[in-house]
């Protein structure tokens, strides 16, 4: 006999119900996270250098590092001193819920303030899959132009808060600022944003004092 | 070449109609509909390529895929009325403002499976 179910669930409601399950993990542990997407080469890793430099043990701050191959970038983290776990997608373009709750138990995690995941450098698909953090944060650069909140409206749409990364590069590079933050104030009104340089450090205090505020203002 | 970003979606897709199945006793999925907004950035044949390999030696295996998508559509708060948005446009459709906020286009589902169960 043949029967028509009605299913009715999000197609990644199992995703999503692990990303669930990771926010339970946090909140246990004490922990707020933040998801960094950009495309590659904007400063996801710089700028988590920087913050960890600036939030000097105010914070205790840890990263999951996530990218197709390497651990170029955590080998950076290691380096500076801050706990940190690489997680390679082997050609995984974007980080899910299971990957990050695999990594967490190699993560000091209840000693932990902060959590820094580092998304895998893309502006398209990391914007369509929760992970299981409390905020998603953009960084935009100079370089890649000013159109790119028209070309990429979901990533835009979806996040919490925008860093505008090497601002020192302005001299030098066409880049309409009135138009660029057009774009975003039509995709996402209001939304917080922090003009930086992870070169010169210029910008940083604000984005410094919001994250603070987000690590003591939230819910643990 | 691979889009692995498909293939993940596939993969939840199976798990999910696979566990929809068993509840009902299903020997076969005969057929999935899938309802998926224009606002959501899921490319049907690189879903349905994979479809093929992981849903192999599965009840899932040779069931069509149906893909019924929904057009984007927003509600402007000056104009109080809904509008369908054209691809690539940002803004109210009449009014040209972004007192907008999407009302359709969004969906990402499975609606139905149709089964043949023993009996």
């Amino acid at each position: 006999m043949t029967r028509k179910i009605p299913v009715v669930e999000h197609i990644l409601s199992a995703n999503d119900q692990i990303a669930d399950q990771n926010l339970e993990t946090l909140k246990a542990a004490g922990v707020f996270a933040i998801n960094i997407m950009a495309s590659p080469g904007a400063g996801k890793t710089s700028t988590i250098l920087k913050t960890f430099e600036l939030l000097e043990d105010k914070i205790k701050m840890g990263v999951i590092e996530g990218d197709l191959a390497s651990s170029i970038d955590a080998d950076k983290a290691q380096a500076a001193g801050i706990p940190v776990v690489q997680i390679n997608t082997g050609g995984g373009c974007h980080l899910d819920a299971v990957m990050l709750k695999d990594a967490f138990p190699n993560l000091p995690l209840v000693s932990l303030d902060l959590l820094i995941v580092e998304n895998v450098g893309n502006l398209v698909c990391p914007a369509n899959f929760k992970i299981g953090t409390h905020k998603n944060v953009l960084i935009a650069s100079i370089p890649e132009g000013d159109d790119k909140p028209y070309k990429y409206p979901g990533m835009y749409r979806g996040v919490d808060a925008l860093i505008i990364n090497k601002i020192d590069l302005m001299p030098y590079v066409d880049f309409d600022i009135e138009y660029f933050l057009k774009g975003v104030e039509i995709l996402n009104p209001g939304l917080q944003s922090f003009s930086v340089s992870c070169k010169t450090g210029e910008g940083f205090e604000a984005w410094i004092n919001w994250l603070v505020e987000q690590v003591k203002g939230h819910d643990r | 070449m691979v889009h692995l970003h498909e293939l993940f979606v596939s993969q939840n897709l199976l798990k999910l109609a696979l566990d929809h199945a068993e509840k009902a006793s299903a020997v076969r999925i005969s057929a999935i509909d899938l309802l998926i907004g224009e606002l959501s950035s899921v490319i049907d044949d690189s879903v349905a390529f994979h479809w093929d390999i992981i849903s192999k030696d599965t009840i899932a295996e040779g069931a069509e895929l149906r893909f019924n998508r929904v057009p984007a559509k927003v509600f402007c708060q000056d104009c109080a009325e809904e509008n369908i948005l054209k691809n690539g446009q940002m803004l109210c459709p009449v009014c040209g403002g972004n007192n907008i906020f999407p009302t359709g286009g969004t969906e990402f589902l499975l609606q139905s499976i149709e089964v043949e169960t023993a009996d």
